[in-house]
């Protein structure tokens, strides 16, 4: 602030020359029409690096640099109405592409579209939707939801199945039955995700293990025999990392755990309350007995960023994440860069015992009190089509949920990753019990990370928590009228 | 509401007009003749320029207040059309059968008394102090004021990070340097240290603020009070406790109310270290866990209703401190 003339801008120079009276007029206006004529001049260079900073991050085919193919069969008598669109955050890097999509779509029918950002946190979306929904505003046309909202958005969804029912088809029938409640389709399956195992390919060589793991018990092993052998070199080392804070993403985990082995899916799709079962109290304590052994004890306040930070650094020899953090991995910087393997997370060995995957991911809804419903669904159309799909998931690395696209000559030359992740999706994907829940998923949620955060932290034993979510979880049920 | 405001500024602009027209008073005379037309006129001047803030208070306390009264009695649902019902005292009743409720009562308890009573020790004693001639008193009265300026969402997270189990500052100089610890502790992850450290990250925040208040407090008490007692032999011991102690009593009151219900209040610095974990979860997360993630608006304004009254109480054992020592 109080820097010498010399460090100080031309423009403030000027302002404090001619206050102290040191410039003549004529001053004034020679050094003025200089700053004047240089300001487009350096606008001119700076707006150029912003293009070309731009040119290199782009995909170099097309005029945009993005793959968009336009569907044929797009409904044109709507030309003239308007679809204000909830999709991405404001700061999203998907942003341009789905505003690019946008008007390609209005090019092609005629029906305008507004981009409107949401919030940035899930759970800061959900209130702001429960608050304009809850008012029956007509404001937005099309929300993206969360993979665990069917139940909580149904009573404000149009049902696509009167509509779209023959796109629904082509989707992951999973997805599909998660977004089915009582018959409607709540949502349509935009882009998907599932509960990864990330594991140091070089590290696992080193200390001769030739595969990823199949079981947990084969992961504590390898964990434990890495971890032994890194940490006199590095005193931060820890053999796995994954998400422990009590939030939903221990919701995440804990139900592949149980799930993985044999303890089912916490509520079963027809209500059943199934938590309390030995091989889901058997995954919670072999889950405890990681923190401060295999795992440090800080991962009871873990999240996804939390735990890409051990791993990406190279602190961590396995971690459980999202199909996002691979490309973190891979990044030009990064010191894994070709280190990193993904496979299914491991699974138990009570009886019943499968690899499991937490599904994620979103969907578009047409909203019941848009006052331009056959536009709105135009759009969704438009959106989750093959076409669409293929060029979101080429130009914008994200998973799509049509099994077909995997299997897209061009995917797996562009996202090789991605389109080797098509078992994970179709067949070990499991669905937390949001659709039975209805619109009380997030007592159950809560209800169960929070229990399991405490036996994760040593406050309650495996069999104690699991009875206190059975006993939560039922007077939830009771409530929805089980 | 603009409606009042110009009332209120044509009565004013009128009452300026007019008032030259009568003679004031005499002194004592007014409270012999209330009814005269001059003093009605000031008294209702005096209710119009009140007028808009009593509008404001309805509108933005009162309201909202009856409003969590009202919903506490109800099953009103967040962002569901379905119609509210009158449910009596089932949403109190079912918070007092719920353990995660009484365990964020007493986290709370503890976390307002522990950090209020250490906040108020440490900020007397860097008041006195700070209050005291030495070389440099500016710079570390301003420098003091770093933690209060940080934002609590910035500050928490730093020592997050401080507290880290495998990097953390704080285990690499008690367990490499000091040597004090054998292993790191994972202070936030550890259910028996995770209270603890999260009150220490409030004292480190706000005993500046404390002591700022009570250094207000002791620059208001006279220095010849200090030099009659000197001359009359009292020890510096015997002057802080007959003397200081007494006289900053308003001062000390002030910063307690303060800072007793701000402690109560606490969300923040707990929900960036540890969210919603059980271990240190706060009435406050509580309630706005129950109101906005499960959307149980009634249950949570009953939350919010018992934070209110608890508050209540607090204050108005400190406001009879207050008039105890009026008396």
């Amino acid at each position: 602030m109080h820097g010498s003339n010399s460090t100080s801008s031309p423009v403030s120079r000027l302002v404090a020359e001619s206050l102290t009276g040191h410039l003549s007029r004529r001053d004034v206006m020679r050094r003025g029409a200089a700053l004047g004529l240089s300001a487009p001049v350096i606008g001119m260079i700076l707006s150029m690096q912003q293009r070309g900073a731009l040119a290199q991050d782009a995909t170099p085919a097309g005029a945009s640099g993005n793959s968009i193919v336009v569907p044929e069969g797009l409904r044109t008598d709507l030309a003239g109405s308007r679809v204000r669109a909830v999709l991405s955050e404001a700061s999203s890097p998907d942003r341009a592409w789905l505003e690019e999509a946008m008007s390609l779509f209005t090019e092609a029918t005629g029906i305008e579209t507004e981009f409107i950002p949401g919030e940035t946190q899930a759970t800061d979306r959900l209130a702001i939707y429960n608050q304009q929904l809850g008012a029956q505003s007509p404001d937005n046309d099309v929300f993206q939801i969360d993979v665990i909202w069917p139940g909580i958005m149904a009573q404000h969804a149009v049902d696509l199945n009167a509509t779209l029912s023959e796109l629904a088809a082509l989707h992951f029938p999973a997805i599909v039955e998660n977004n089915t409640v009582n018959g409607a389709l709540v949502g349509m399956p935009w882009f998907t995700d599932a509960g990864l195992l990330y594991y140091r390919t070089d590290l696992l060589e080193k200390y001769g293990f030739e595969a990823a793991p199949e079981t947990w018990d084969e992961l504590e092993e390898m964990a434990k025999t890495i971890q032994d052998g890194e940490s006199p070199d590095n005193a931060s080392f820890r053999g796995f990392v994954w998400q422990g804070n009590a939030y939903e993403g221990l919701t995440c985990n804990g139900l592949e755990w149980q799930y993985s082995n044999g303890g089912g899916r916490i509520i079963e799709p027809d209500g059943t309350i199934t938590i309390n079962n030995p091989q889901a109290i058997a995954s919670f304590d072999r889950a405890r007995g990681w923190v401060g052994t295999i795992s440090p004890e800080d991962v009871t306040t873990y999240n996804e960023p939390s735990s890409l930070n051990a791993f990406a650094p190279g602190n961590a020899a396995f971690m459980r994440n999202w199909p996002y953090a691979y490309s973190v991995t891979q990044a030009a910087d990064s010191p894994l860069v070709g280190k990193v393997g993904v496979a299914q997370l491991p699974m138990g060995d009570d009886e019943g015992s499968t690899h499991a995957a937490t599904l994620g991911g979103w969907q578009l809804m047409v909203s019941k009190y848009s006052q331009n419903q056959d536009a709105a669904i135009e759009f969704v159309k438009y959106m989750c089509s093959p076409e669409l799909e293929k060029a979101f998931t080429i130009d914008r690395s994200h998973s799509p949920t049509i099994s077909a696209v995997y299997d897209d000559p061009e995917v797996i030359e562009k996202q090789e990753f991605l389109s080797r992740l098509k078992p994970v999706f179709e067949g070990g994907a499991v669905a937390r019990p949001s659709t039975v829940t209805s619109d009380l998923y997030n007592s159950v949620s809560i209800a169960y990370f929070t229990r399991l955060n405490q036996v994760l932290t040593g406050q309650a034993d495996g069999a104690s928590a699991v009875a206190q979510i059975e006993a939560d979880l039922q007077d939830i049920m009771a409530d929805l009228g089980y | 509401m603009a409606v009042t405001l110009f009332a209120a500024g044509n009565a004013m602009s009128q009452q300026v007009v007019s008032a030259p027209a009568v003679l004031p008073p005499k002194p004592g005379r007014s409270v012999d003749i209330p009814q005269s037309g001059w003093m009605k006129a000031r008294e209702r001047l005096a209710w119009y320029l009140v007028a808009p803030t009593i509008v404001v208070v309805v509108l933005v306390a009162l309201y909202p207040l009856f409003q969590s009264f009202r919903l506490s009695f109800t099953n009103a649902r967040f962002g569901s059309p379905r119609p509210e019902q009158y449910v009596g005292f089932t949403n109190y009743i079912r918070l007092l059968s719920d353990d995660v409720f009484l365990k964020a009562l007493q986290h709370t308890v503890v976390f307002t008394i522990a950090s209020v009573v250490i906040e108020t020790v440490l900020g007397i004693v860097i008041a006195l102090i700070i209050n005291s001639n030495f070389s440099g008193r500016g710079i570390i009265r301003t420098s003091m004021l770093i933690p209060w300026a940080i934002p609590t969402v910035v500050s928490s997270q730093l020592w997050r990070f401080m507290y880290n189990q495998d990097n953390g500052v704080i285990n690499d100089l008690l367990v490499n340097r000091l040597r004090i610890l054998d292993s790191p502790v994972a202070w936030i992850a550890n259910a028996g240290t995770s209270l603890p450290a999260i009150i220490a990250v409030d004292v480190w925040k706000t005993t500046p603020f404390m002591a700022l208040l009570l250094l207000a407090g002791l620059q208001i008490i006279p220095g010849d009070v200090y030099e009659a007692a000197t001359v009359d032999g009292a020890s510096k011991w015997q002057q802080f406790w007959q003397i200081t102690l007494p006289l900053l009593r308003p001062a000390l009151l002030v910063a307690l109310i303060f800072r007793t219900l701000d402690a109560f209040r606490v969300f923040d610095v707990v929900f960036v270290m540890k969210g919603a974990a059980l271990d240190t979860i706060t009435l406050a997360i509580y309630a706005r866990q129950t109101m906005i993630d499960e959307q149980f608006l009634g249950r949570g304004a009953a939350a919010s209703v018992v934070i209110f009254f608890c508050i209540a109480i607090l204050v108005i054992i400190y406001s009879r401190l207050v008039r105890v020592e009026e008396v």
